[in-house]
C-alpha cells in the first residue's frame, strides 16, 4: 500500500507561509487593542529606588504604567514552582523592588499605540539601588554546589563506573584539557509576543508565541487563580524557539495582568535586545576533560569536570556531562557538574542542551587524541564504539552510528584525507577536514490527539501542539492519512489551540514520537471505527464482511476477499446518521525506557577553508549522515537537520553573548553585534541518514530530529580548523582573532 | 505531492480593529500610500516606521518585525520594485510611493514563481523570515534583470545575506531562488 | 521615539532655511543610522527635514573626474559604470557594506554622516559616554573593545567609525561639498571627518545647518586598480574589524609609483596618513614595503583589553589589499 510516511511532501502550511497568510502572536489585531513596552533594568543586581510613572503617564495617549508600586496581585508566588514541570521558571512580575539580573521587568507602560507606548517607556525613568554583580565563573566559582539532577532528563548531578585514577595509570596516552563554550542566546526571528484578551474576570485567552501552549495556559492559570479549562492558548504559528520559548517567561503574565488592569486587548511583543535575559539563555560551560588511551587507541579512562551556571534564584542545569558518559566503551569514567550562582536570567533549554556544548568537549579531546596517537580519527572511534550505554547498562533501542560513520566518510571523502595539519592549501587559503560525532537522547511524553470524519468526507485531526518550523503540521497530516488509509490532501491537521486535545511541550526533539504517535493511534482507531460500522450497516457493499477481511487504503474500503467490492469513504461519511464519527485516543509511553536506552546517533564530517593570514574561517562543506529512527517527511527532515548542522557552524564560529563584567550586562544584545549566521556563511550541506527501524521507541519507530544536528557538528569545525592550520582552539566561538 | 490549499483553515481568523486615531504631540502629516495596487490616505503621526504602519494599522502582517533596527531583514518590502527594511523607514518619507509586500506577489491566487519554489524547495522552516526573503529575493531578481553576467550561488549568498534565516534554510533559499532565476533566464 | 516635526522641503535653499529656524533638527536621508539612533533614544532631533526628494541624485563627469548627488543611494553609486570603472575601490567598499537593503536606502550624503559605533554610545542606559553625554566618562576604555579604536583615540573616546565608503572616499581623496547659511564650500574627506580629542560629541567638521550636496572624486589616471579588504567577524552584513582601502599605480618597470591607502575599523575616522604612502614609492610591490608602510600607519598604535589583535591583523590585512590592489594596477 502506497505510504505518505517518508514522502518529501511540499509543507502544507507552506503556502500560508509564503503569502504573508500564516497568522503569528502578535498579528492578532483585535478591537480596542492597546499596546504594553515592558521597561527592563540596566542594572543586574540591587534595588529599584523609584520610577519616574507621572513622567511617563504625562505622554500622550499613555493608558497605565505598572511598577512594583502597582500592587498587582497575584493568586500565588511567582517563585512557587511545580516539582512536575521541567519548563517553569521563577518569574518577576513586579512583586517587589528587587533587581536579580540586568533585562528583568521593572515596569510596563500600556498606550493606545506602539510609538505612544515606546516613548512612554523611556520616560518611565528608573533610579535604582545597585549592588555589585557577579556574572563570571571564576568570581563564584568558591561558590559552586553539585547538583542532585541536571535539567532535562534529571540525570543524578555526577556519574561513576570504574576507577578512573586506574584506568590513567594504564594508559600510554593521556591527555587533561579544558574546553569552555560561552553563553549563546536563542534569537528565534520572531521575538517572544503575547496578545491578551480577558472575557470577564475569570475567562482569559492569550495568543502566544510558545512552544507549549500546556504549560503555558497551566502557568497563567495557577498565577492568576483562575480555572485551567477557563484559559485558552492560542499558537498556530511560532516563529522559531530553539528552547526559549519552551518556559512561560514573565512576560506572558505580565501581558495578562496588564490586560486585567485596562479592562482591554493587550500586546505585549518584547524588543531584539529584551530577547537577552529575561527569556533564558545556554550557559557558558567549563568542561575540564581527561582521557587515557593504550597504544591502540582503546580507552582506559574518561572524565568530565563540569561547571555552569545557573541565577541567583532558580535552578537550571546544563547537563554538558551526558555525552562523556555515554558516547564511548571505556571502562573507567567519571562525571561531576557543577553549578555557579550568577547573577543573570535564568539559562534554559537552548537547541540540544548538555548534548551540544558536551560533544564539542569531548569530540575536540578524541581528535587531539588521535592525533597523539597518530591515528585516523575515525578509526579512534571505531576503537571504542559502544555496543550498549555502558553509563545506564541498557541496551540502545537502536543504534546505527557505525552505518552513519561508513556513509558519511563516504559521501564525504574521508579516506583521502592526508592527516597533516596544513597540508592541504590552494593560495592563501587552509583547507582542513574534521569529524565529530552526533547524538541525542529519543524521548517521548504522553500526548493525545482526535481523529474525526466529517459527514461531507473530510477528515479532521486535532492534537494541541505547536508548530515551530519543525513541520509538524505536515508531518502529522502524514501520520493521519497512513493510519486511517487515506491520501493526505484529505486530511486536515490543526494544532496550536488549547481546546484540542493535550499534547507535550514542542521540545526535546519528542514531538513526532508523542503527539505522532498519539496521531496515529487516534487515525487508526478512527479506521477501525469505520470498518466496523461498515460490516453492519445494511446499506454498505461491506455489510457482513468481518472487520479483519477490510482493506482500507487511497480512501476505498474493499473486501480482500472480493475485491470488486468497494465502498469511499466519501460515500460512507454521506451515509452517516450524525455529523461526524471520532476517535481521541490518549497516547504514552511504556516501559521501554526502563528496559532500553533510546539514543539517535550521527556522523557529521567539515571541510573548512581558512584565510591563512588573516584568520577567517569558512565551512565549505559538511556531510551529516543520521540514524535517528523513522524518518517521517523527507524534505522537512532533510531542512530540520541541515538547521541543526547550521546551529553548529554557529555554535563553533560566530554566537557569544558578551556580558561586561562589571556591570553585569550583555553588551552585544542585538543581531548586528551577536553574530548568527547570515547566508554567506553557509556552504554546502549535505544531509544523509539510515534507513533506521527501531521498534522499542514508540508505535511509528521515530526518534525525533530536531537537535542531533548541533550535536557533534562544532567539534567537526573545530577540529577541521586544526587540520587546516595547526592551531587548536579549544574555547569557543572560533573567531579569527585566536588564528592568527 | 502538493497540499497546501489545506491550509487556509488553519490560522484562527480575527476581526480587525478599525484604523486607530493617534494621539500623539507629533505633528501629524497626511500622505498617500500606495501599497499592493491599493491607495491609503493616511494621516499620520510621523514616528510611524512603514512597518509598523503596514502591521498595525493596515493590517497588512505578512512583513515582519524581528529586530526593529535594520539588523535582520524580516521586515523587507519592495518600494518601487526595490528592496528596503521597512523598519527603519518613516511612513511619511514614502508619500506618493508604490510599495509591494508579501501579500502582493501573488496574482489572482496564483503564487509569484519565488513563493511557489520556496515552497517546493523548502526554503523556510518557521516561515517567520520568509516574507522578508522572499520579498528580498524578488527585489534581487530586479536588481540583475538584463545583466549577461550569471547569478552564480556565491553571488546568490551575498546578496542575500541582508536577510537572516535562524533556521538555518539557506540551501533551500539559495536553491529555490537559483531555480526561480533559471526559468527567467530561460 | 520622542515626537518631531516632520518638513519635506523641495529646495536646498528651503531645506536649509528650515533648518535654520528650527533648534534641534536633523536632516534625514536615507534614515539606516538616523532611524536606528531615535528609536535608541540616542538622536532627538524636533524636527526631521526630510532632504531625500531634493534634487541631489544624480551622477555625472565633473572636472575630469565624477560629482555624486548626496542623495544618490549607496547601491546606485556602486552599481555606476563610472564608478566602477575608474572608481573600483569604491564600488567595492560600499558593496562590502552593510545589506543589499540597507544599500538601497542609504544616500552617499547620509552614509557619510554616519554616526562611531559603540555599544556603550548606541545604548542610553549606559552611563558613561563622552560622545552622548559629554564629561560623563567613557564605559567602553575599560570594558568591552573588541571593535574599538587602536589609533588616534583619546581618554575620552574609543570608538570606530563603522564605514566601508568614507575609507574609500579618503583613500580617494574625495572632496565633500557643502552648503549652507553662508553658501557652499568644501572639504577633503580627509578634513571632513574629526579624532574624538575633548570633543567625541562631535564626529565631523560640518558646521551646523550645513548640507552636504555632493562628493567629488578627482581624475586617477594613474591607477585603474584598486581594492577594498574588509576583514570581519562573519562573512557579510557585519561591521569591519578591520578594513583597507587602496589604490595603487606602477610605472612601466613594476614598481609602485604612486599608492593612496586608508584604513576602516581603527579610528574615530577613517585613518590615513599620506606620509606613510610614500615609503611605498619606487619599492617593488612586495611583503618588505608592505610592512614597511604598515609599521608607518600603525605608529602610535594603542590597542586596548580585547582588541590587541587588530594590530597585527592590521599588518597582514594591508599586504594583503596592496598585493591585489598592485596585481590589477
Amino acid at each position: 500500500m502506497p505510504s505518505a510516511i517518508g514522502e518529501p511532501l511540499d509543507r502544507v502550511d507552506g503556502r500560508a507561509k509564503v503569502t504573508g497568510g500564516a497568522v503569528y502572536s502578535a498579528e492578532n489585531n483585535l478591537p480596542g487593542m492597546t499596546y504594553a513596552v515592558m521597561v527592563t533594568s540596566t542594572i543586574a543586581k540591587g534595588r529599584v529606588a523609584s520610577i519616574d510613572s507621572a513622567a511617563a503617564r504625562r505622554a500622550p495617549g499613555i493608558i497605565a504604567v505598572l511598577t512594583h508600586e502597582s500592587k498587582l496581585k497575584l493568586a500565588k508566588s511567582p517563585d512557587d514552582i511545580s516539582p512536575d514541570s521541567a519548563a517553569d521558571r521563577r518569574l518577576q512580575l513586579l512583586q517587589n523592588d528587587r533587581v536579580l539580573y540586568a533585562g528583568q521587568p521593572v515596569a510596563v507602560v500600556v498606550a493606545e499605540t506602539l510609538e505612544a507606548a515606546q516613548e512612554g517607556a523611556r520616560l518611565a525613568q528608573v533610579r535604582y539601588g545597585p549592588e555589585t554583580p557577579s556574572v563570571s565563573v571564576d568570581a563564584s566559582l568558591a561558590g559552586a554546589f553539585i547538583p542532585e539532577r541536571l535539567s532535562g532528563a534529571g540525570d543524578p548531578g555526577r556519574s561513576s563506573r570504574g576507577d578512573v585514577q586506574a584506568g590513567m595509570s594504564q594508559a600510554s596516552t593521556r591527555l587533561e584539557q579544558v574546553y569552555t563554550t560561552p553563553f549563546q542566546v536563542h534569537n528565534p526571528m520572531e521575538p517572544h509576543a503575547t496578545v491578551a484578551v480577558w472575557d470577564g474576570p475569570d475567562g482569559l485567552t492569550l495568543y502566544d508565541a510558545t512552544q507549549g501552549i500546556f504549560g503555558a495556559r497551566k502557568r497563567v492559570a495557577g498565577l492568576l487563580g483562575l480555572a485551567v479549562e477557563n484559559v485558552r492558548v492560542l499558537s498556530p504559528y511560532v516563529g522559531g524557539g530553539f528552547g526559549s520559548k519552551g518556559p512561560t517567561w514573565s512576560h506572558v503574565l505580565l501581558c495578562a495582568m496588564a490586560a486585567r488592569e485596562v479592562r482591554r486587548p493587550v500586546k505585549l511583543v518584547l524588543a531584539r535586545p529584551q530577547m537577552f535575559g529575561p527569556i533564558g539563555c545556554r550557559s557558558e560551560t567549563r568542561q575540564s576533560i581527561a582521557i587515557g588511551a593504550k597504544p591502540d587507541g582503546t580507552l582506559t579512562a574518561l572524565k568530565n569536570d563540569v561547571v555552569t551556571h545557573t541565577s541567583s534564584f532558580d535552578d537550571f542545569v546544563e547537563p554538558a556531562s551526558t555525552p562523556t558518559r555515554k558516547l564511548y566503551s571505556v571502562p573507567n569514567n567519571s562525571t561531576t557538574q557543577r553549578v555557579v550562582r550568577s547573577d543573570i536570567g535564568t539559562p534554559s533549554y537552548m537547541r540540544a542542551p548538555g548534548e551540544a556544548p558536551g560533544t564539542f568537549a569531548l569530540e575536540v579531546a578524541m581528535d587531539e587524541l588521535a592525533y597523539a596517537l597518530t591515528m585516523d580519527p575515525l578509526a579512534l572511534r571505531l576503537k571504542n564504539y559502544a555496543e550498549q550505554d555502558e553509563d545506564g547498562q541498557k541496551p540502545w533501542s537502536a543504534k546505527s552510528l557505525r552505518e552513519c560513520y561508513r556513509m558519511g566518510a563516504e559521501r564525504f571523502g574521508w579516506a583521502k584525507r592526508s592527516p597533516e595539519p596544513g597540508s592541504m592549501r590552494d593560495g592563501h587559503t587552509l583547507i582542513g577536514w574534521g569529524l565529530g560525532t552526533a547524538m541525542y537522547p529519543a524521548r517521548r511524553s504522553p500526548a493525545s490527539a482526535r481523529a474525526r470524519l466529517n459527514r461531507d468526507g473530510s477528515i479532521q485531526v486535532e492534537a494541541g501542539t505547536q508548530e515551530i518550523g519543525g513541520g509538524t503540521y505536515t508531518t502529522m497530516t502524514q501520520i493521519a492519512a497512513d493510519g486511517i488509509g487515506v491520501e493526505p490532501s484529505r486530511v486536515i491537521f490543526r494544532l496550536g489551540d488549547t481546546q484540542f486535545p493535550p499534547t507535550p511541550v514542542s521540545g526535546g526533539s519528542m514531538t513526532t514520537a508523542s503527539t505522532g504517535s498519539a496521531v496515529y493511534l487516534a487515525a487508526r482507531a478512527l479506521r477501525d471505527t469505520i470498518i466496523q460500522r461498515a460490516v453492519v450497516d445494511r446499506n454498505s457493499l461491506l455489510y457482513g464482511a468481518k472487520p479483519a477481511q477490510i482493506a482500507f487504503e487511497n480512501g476505498r474500503l474493499s473486501r480482500s476477499d472480493r475485491p470488486g467490492q468497494m465502498e469511499t469513504i466519501q460515500h460512507f461519511a454521506a451515509g452517516l446518521g450524525e455529523p461526524y464519527i471520532e476517535a481521541i485516543v490518549n497516547a504514552a509511553p511504556g516501559q521501554e525506557k526502563e528496559e532500553f536506552s533510546p539514543m539517535s546517533f550521527g556522523a557529521q564530517f567539515a571541510e573548512v577553508r581558512v584565510d591563512a593570514d588573516l584568520g577567517q574561517v569558512f565551512v565549505s562543506r559538511m556531510v551529516g549522515a543520521f540514524g535517528a529512527g523513522r524518518i517521517i517527511n523527507a524534505k522537512t527532515a532533510r531542512s530540520n537537520f541541515m538547521g541543526g548542522m547550521v546551529w553548529g557552524v554557529s555554535f563553533a564560529l560566530y554566537e557569544h553573548a558578551v556580558y561586561d563584567e562589571r556591570l553585569g550586562r550583555i553588551v552585544n544584545n542585538n543581531l548586528a553585534e551577536y553574530h548568527v549566521p547570515v547566508n554567506a556563511d553557509i556552504g554546502d550541506i549535505d544531509v544523509i541518514w539510515v534507513d533506521e527501524a527501531d521498534h522499542h521507541v514508540d508505535p511509528i519507530g521515530a526518534k525525533g530530529i530536531g537537535e542531533i544536528g548541533i550535536t557533534g557538528s562544532a567539534a567537526a569545525v573545530a577540529n577541521a580548523v586544526f587540520h587546516a592550520t595547526g592551531k587548536r582552539v579549544r574555547d569557543l566561538p572560533i573567531t579569527l582573532d585566536k588564528l592568527l | 505531492m502538493n497540499v497546501a490549499s489545506l491550509s487556509a483553515g488553519i490560522a484562527a481568523t480575527v476581526p480587525l480593529a478599525e484604523a486607530q486615531t493617534v494621539p500623539s504631540a507629533s505633528e501629524i502629516v497626511d500622505c498617500a500610500i500606495t501599497v499592493n495596487g491599493r491607495e491609503y490616505a493616511l494621516t499620520l503621526d510621523p514616528r510611524i516606521t512603514l512597518l509598523d504602519l503596514l502591521r498595525e494599522r493596515l493590517h497588512l502582517t505578512g512583513a515582519k518585525k524581528g529586530c526593529d533596527h535594520g539588523q535582520c531583514g524580516a521586515c523587507t518590502v519592495l518600494s518601487g520594485g526595490t528592496r528596503i527594511n521597512s523598519c527603519l523607514s518613516l511612513a511619511v518619507t514614502h508619500n506618493g510611493d508604490f510599495i509591494t509586500t508579501i501579500e502582493g506577489l501573488a496574482r489572482n491566487g496564483d503564487l509569484h514563481p519565488l513563493q511557489a519554489a520556496f515552497i517546493e524547495h523548502d526554503g523556510f522552516q518557521c516561515g517567520y523570515c520568509t516574507p522578508g526573503q522572499i520579498c528580498s529575493a524578488a527585489g534581487l531578481l530586479n536588481e540583475v534583470r538584463g545583466r549577461a553576467k550569471p547569478l552564480d550561488d556565491a553571488e546568490i549568498r551575498e546578496r542575500m545575506s541582508g536577510n537572516i534565516c535562524r533556521c538555518g534554510a539557506y540551501p533551500n533559499i539559495v536553491a529555490a531562488i537559483k531555480a526561480v532565476r533559471g526559468r527567467v533566464a530561460g | 521615539m520622542k515626537a518631531f516635526a516632520y518638513a519635506r522641503p523641495s529646495t536646498t535653499d528651503e531645506a536649509i532655511a528650515t533648518f535654520s529656524s528650527s533648534s534641534g533638527a536633523k536632516f534625514l536621508g536615507g534614515g539606516t543610522n538616523l532611524i536606528d539612533l531615535m528609536k535608541m533614544g540616542v538622536e532627538q532631533p524636533s524636527t526631521l527635514i526630510d532632504i531625500t526628494r531634493l534634487p541631489l541624485a544624480t551622477i555625472e563627469e565633473h572636472a575630469g573626474g565624477i560629482r555624486i548627488g548626496a542623495m544618490v543611494r549607496n547601491s546606485t553609486v556602486a552599481e555606476h559604470p563610472l564608478v566602477r570603472d575608474r572608481y573600483p575601490v569604491l564600488s567595492q567598499a560600499i558593496l562590502a557594506g552593510a545589506s543589499p537593503q540597507l544599500r538601497n536606502m542609504a544616500t552617499i550624503g547620509g552614509n557619510l554622516m554616519q554616526r562611531t559605533r559603540c555599544s556603550y554610545f548606541y545604548d542610553p542606559t549606559y552611563a558613561h559616554c563622552n560622545k552622548r553625554l559629554p564629561g560623563s566618562g567613557c564605559d567602553a576604555i575599560d570594558g568591552y573593545n573588541r571593535m574599538h579604536a587602536i589609533l588616534g583615540a583619546s581618554d575620552q573616546c574609543i570608538a570606530t567609525n563603522p564605514g566601508d565608503m568614507a575609507v574609500a572616499l579618503m583613500a580617494l581623496d574625495a572632496r565633500i561639498q557643502v552648503l549652507g547659511p553662508q553658501g557652499p564650500r568644501s572639504r577633503l574627506a580627509g578634513d571632513f571627518f574629526r579624532l574624538p580629542g575633548d570633543t567625541p560629541n562631535i564626529d565631523t567638521n560640518l558646521r551646523p545647518g550645513e548640507l552636504i550636496t555632493a562628493v567629488d572624486l578627482p581624475p586617477i589616471d594613474w591607477a585603474t586598480g584598486g581594492h577594498y579588504l574588509k576583514v570581519r567577524d562573519r562573512n557579510s552584513y557585519a561591521f569591519a574589524l578591520i578594513s583597507v582601502a587602496a589604490v595603487v599605480g606602477l610605472d612601466s618597470n613594476g614598481s609602485i609609483r604612486r599608492a593612496q591607502l586608508a584604513l576602516g575599523g581603527v579610528a574615530h575616522m577613517p585613518w590615513r596618513v599620506p606620509d606613510a604612502e610614500r615609503v611605498l614609492i619606487g619599492q617593488t610591490p612586495g611583503d618588505g614595503a608592505f610592512r614597511d608602510v604598515a609599521e608607518a600607519l600603525l605608529k602610535g598604535a594603542k590597542p586596548y583589553a580585547h582588541n590587541r589583535f587588530k594590530v597585527e591583523l592590521v599588518r597582514r590585512s594591508i599586504a594583503r589589499a596592496l598585493e591585489a590592489a598592485s596585481t590589477r594596477a
